[in-house]
């Protein structure tokens, strides 16, 4: 190794000011002799209250992963803190005026607009039904608002609105009321889809992240990643082909099913959109305070996800579904879970995949089919390609 | 055979666990570097330290190509792609690599039009697809991605297509691990050398690593059987009082590497005099630039860049780390100043650098993980083959 | 640091850009093969190291087997010497 002075870089040295301003502002922090104290200092500092660092918003912070828990924690749950919103499901169970409702609201930006096995109308109504569902409600009524791009073909604008109304009608919910504008060419992507829903719960149960026991049972309802792997693909931008669709539907009917079956037995019910199957455990685990133990081997995952993630070097665990759920499930009902998804042809892949257990609280691990044990964390960002 | 599932079988991991156990002296301690990230992403993904004892280490090396990435050549490729006609390419691994001001993530949200592409043939797509644009595509890599962007640059030239070049950072590794050699701390007692680097140089060029000092390598492949008995097969060297090259891998290398890639290589591109990697320092002949028959296909020569060099800050101590001689949880800004969010140094701006790695998961014991992976799954049914 | 993924030839290049296709698993990508030397004649059927896009090296099934079998060999040799060192052991000290 030839140790040279900045002068021969050519244009001569300077340092990092943001890396010069973090060594500053610990420069009074003890340097620590035992391991088990930096631990500690790094478990303090993971308590504290997350903070927004980047100047500008970039494409993570609407990941899914942590970029975006940091984004609504530090911007919107501090701006509008109450009970209900503190519990950060995928809607909010209200009682209103003596009813039990359900409440929920969504955005769709997807692209492209038009995939192979949908599309972004039945993808933002199965999703706000979906949304409702998790809650363990019925699902009534929705909204769905466009904003629409200068130039966007009106036939296209027919072919969402055919495809919203056919994925309504088979949800048995109703569009109610919505909201059209147009912006600039330029200022969207053609057509973006923002949506709310409401929903009935008419089961004496309440569902909650926060409610996993150590000993449950966990539960996807089958093959996960179809979803993110399509519209990946369909962007055309990596010119992979495969025999893949979406697997967007409404779980209602299968969630009812599930109930029936696991009545409040069933503790928690999450569809794995944004951020996978891993990001809706790690939610799960830090919201219970347990550990989520997966097996690998269990995890229903098809070959061309498997084929197209090898080549991509990403994890299908973090990528999205858009019709397929996470449940946890007391140990004594988790066969009858299973017996009535098995039974409904949007479950018929169901697979136990892991179990629920007291240490180490937080965590998410998985046994891998090689006989390892790994630690599944959130991402900061979405999964992305990678060469090495 | 799909040459991935049959490598990954833990009834064989096991019962390699137990020969490599075997071999191992008592009260000796073992630490093996992996000079390649792919094998750090192997380890981490299947959990394979689980299959060996606490007396072997494995130390993670300076094999990740966007983490060894100075931070003045980050902010020279955003200087490029802030220009108004740049469409700057990179793989994905580059995007949240950070430079002096900001990564290319950061770059991106503040107007420039950077793309992830799968391969450099799809930068050039993107230069056929957009003629009134300047199309950059950020090569990075060692010897196995380098024979890429080559074939790239001549099949632009055989086009003649004029709006296509590239920012070229392909570091090569043999030098690398001289200076990991070099140290005068050093406390390894063998090397997993980089099988996919390897199916490009050879096994050769590793043979004065045994010869002159002393260290056994074996050539490793990625399935984490690979890397398990490339363990077994280091710890038999050094039980047989061996020191040897050896090609675990040799399925996929030849002893004598890829010629005609080596030749593209040669063709478009030169040693650099010297070159800086993160945590390193300055290393003499450990990189590649565009040679003067190809220059318009240079962006160092097309663009003015700052060719400002941004120095780590003095307490970053990831040369000792990459090296082995400190544990991540000792160096001195390690989880105050430098944390996965605002990484400081190499070691913690991918997530399987050896100090984000700790501080992601070291907080928790192996035992501890291992103790709570463990007991019943209630009906586990595998129901789908994978 | 280098990502190389085994797939399977599935059609030859039809022209002069090398792009061959190839299957990972079902999901089919064109692969530039040119760096791969003519005198390892190519043929549907065979398995390339994919790496960025372009074929890295043909993949050596014989070799494969070969360590396969070298591999699953150990299990059960081992397994054997186990047994008969405890066995002996147990003779010896009597438990």
């Amino acid at each position: 190794m030839t140790a040279l002075d900045g002068e021969h870089a050519g244009g001569g040295t300077r340092s990092a000011g943001w890396a010069e301003d973090a060594v500053a502002r610990h420069a009074g922090a003890e340097h620590l002799r035992s391991e088990e104290q930096v631990l500690e200092r790094i478990e303090r500092t993971r308590r504290r209250r997350p903070r927004v660092r980047e100047d500008r918003i970039t494409l993570a912070h609407g990941a899914g992963g942590k970029a975006t828990h940091t984004l609504i924690e530090a911007v919107f749950l501090e701006a509008f803190r109450n009970p209900v919103l503190e519990a950060l499901e995928d809607g909010a169970a209200l009682d209103a005026g003596g009813a039990r409702l359900a409440f929920t609201t969504d955005a769709f930006v997807v692209s492209p607009l038009f995939f192979p096995g949908g599309d972004i109308g039945d993808l933002a109504v199965n999703g706000t039904v979906n949304d409702l569902a998790m809650c363990g409600a019925r699902p009534r009524h929705l909204s769905a608002s466009f904003i629409l791009e200068e130039g966007f073909p009106v036939a296209d604008l027919q072919r969402i609105a055919a495809s919203m109304a056919r994925a309504a009608a088979a949800a048995g919910v109703e569009i109610v009321t919505g909201d059209t504008k147009v912006v600039r060419r330029g200022q969207a992507d053609g057509c973006f889809v923002t949506t709310a829903g409401i929903g009935v719960r008419e089961r004496p149960i309440t569902l909650s992240a926060a409610s996993a026991r150590p000993g449950d049972a966990v539960i996807v309802s089958g093959p996960i990643g179809d979803h993110g792997i399509t519209v990946m693909l369909a962007r055309g931008e990596l010119d992979i082909e495969a025999d893949i669709v979406s697997d967007t539907a409404a779980l209602h009917g299968v969630t009812a099913d599930l109930l029936d079956a696991g009545g409040d037995g069933v503790r928690v019910l999450r569809d794995a959109t944004r951020g996978g199957v891993a990001t809706i455990l790690n939610e799960i685990a830090g919201s219970s305070g347990v550990a989520v133990v997966v097996d690998e081997a269990a995890v229903p995952v098809r070959d061309e996800v498997v084929g197209a993630s090898e080549l991509l070097g990403i994890d299908p665990l973090y990528v999205a579904c858009e019709g397929r759920l996470v449940a946890v499930v007391a140990p004594s009902r988790a066969g009858a879970v299973m017996a009535a998804l098995h039974a409904h042809p949007l479950g018929a892949g169901a697979a136990v995949v892991g179990h629920v257990a007291e240490d180490p609280p937080g965590m998410v691990l998985l046994r891998t089919t090689f006989g390892g044990t790994r630690i599944v964390d959130l991402l900061v960002g979405d999964p992305l390609p990678r060469i090495c | 055979m799909r040459f991935v599932d049959e490598f990954r079988d833990a009834d064989t991991a096991r019962a390699l666990a137990a020969r490599i156990a075997a071999l191992c002296e008592p009260g000796r301690r073992y630490a093996f570097m992996e000079v390649c990230g792919g094998h750090t992403h192997t380890i981490y993904k299947h959990g394979l330290e689980d299959h060996l004892p606490d007396a072997i280490r494995l130390v993670h090396g300076p094999g990740c190509p966007v983490c060894v990435l100075p931070m003045g050549r980050v902010d020279d490729a955003i200087a490029i792609a802030a220009q108004p006609d740049v469409i700057m390419t990179a793989f994905g691994d580059m995007m949240r690599v950070p430079g002096g001001d900001g990564s290319f993530f950061d770059a991106k949200a503040a107007g420039a039009d950077i793309r992830m592409v799968y391969s450099p043939l799809d930068a050039l797509k993107i230069a056929r697809a957009n003629p009134d644009r300047r199309v950059v595509f950020m090569a990075i890599g060692f010897e196995t991605t380098a024979p890429s962007t080559a074939m790239t640059v001549l099949r632009a030239a055989r086009e003649g297509i004029e709006n296509f070049s590239i920012f070229c950072n392909h570091v090569t590794i043999i030098p690398a691990i001289k200076a990991i050699l070099d140290s005068p701390d050093l406390r390894l007692d063998g090397f997993l050398g980089p099988g996919h680097v390897s199916t490009v140089i050879g096994c050769r060029p590793y043979e004065f690593i045994a010869a002159r000092h002393g260290e056994p390598l074996v050539v490793a492949g990625f399935e984490p059987l690979d890397i398990l008995q490339s363990v077994y097969q280091l710890m038999l060297q050094l039980a047989e009082g061996r020191c040897e090259v050896e090609n675990q891998y040799s399925r996929v290398v030849p002893w004598d590497g890829n010629r005609r890639a080596l030749e593209v290589i040669g063709e478009v591109m030169e040693l650099r005099p010297y070159f800086e990697w993160r945590g390193l320092g300055f290393i003499s002949h450990s990189a590649m630039q565009v040679r003067e028959a190809y220059a318009r296909y240079d962006a160092e020569r097309l663009f003015a860049v700052p060719g400002v060099r941004v120095a780590d800050p003095k307490a970053c101590q990831c040369g000792e780390v990459l090296k082995g001689v400190l544990e991540p949880w000792q160096c001195k800004v390690f989880g105050t100043a430098c944390t996965p969010e605002t990484p400081i140094g190499t070691c913690m701006v991918s997530s399987e650098g050896a100090c984000a790695a700790y501080y992601n998961f070291g907080r928790f014991s192996r035992e501890r993980v291992r103790a709570g992976a463990t007991g019943p799954t209630p009906l586990a049914d595998p129901v789908m083959p994978r | 640091m280098c990502l190389g993924i085994p797939g399977e030839l599935v059609e030859m290049p039809v022209d002069e850009t090398d792009l061959a296709l190839v299957s990972v698993a079902g999901v089919r990508r064109r692969v530039n093969v040119g760096l791969l030397t003519d005198e390892e004649d190519l043929a549907v059927g065979d398995w390339i190291l994919i790496h960025v896009g372009f074929a890295l090296a043909k993949i050596d099934e014989a070799e494969a087997q070969a360590a396969l079998e070298m591999l699953h060999g150990l299990g059960p040799a081992y397994d054997q010497e186990l047994a008969d060192f405890t066995g002996s052991a147990v003779g010896r000290e009597g438990l």
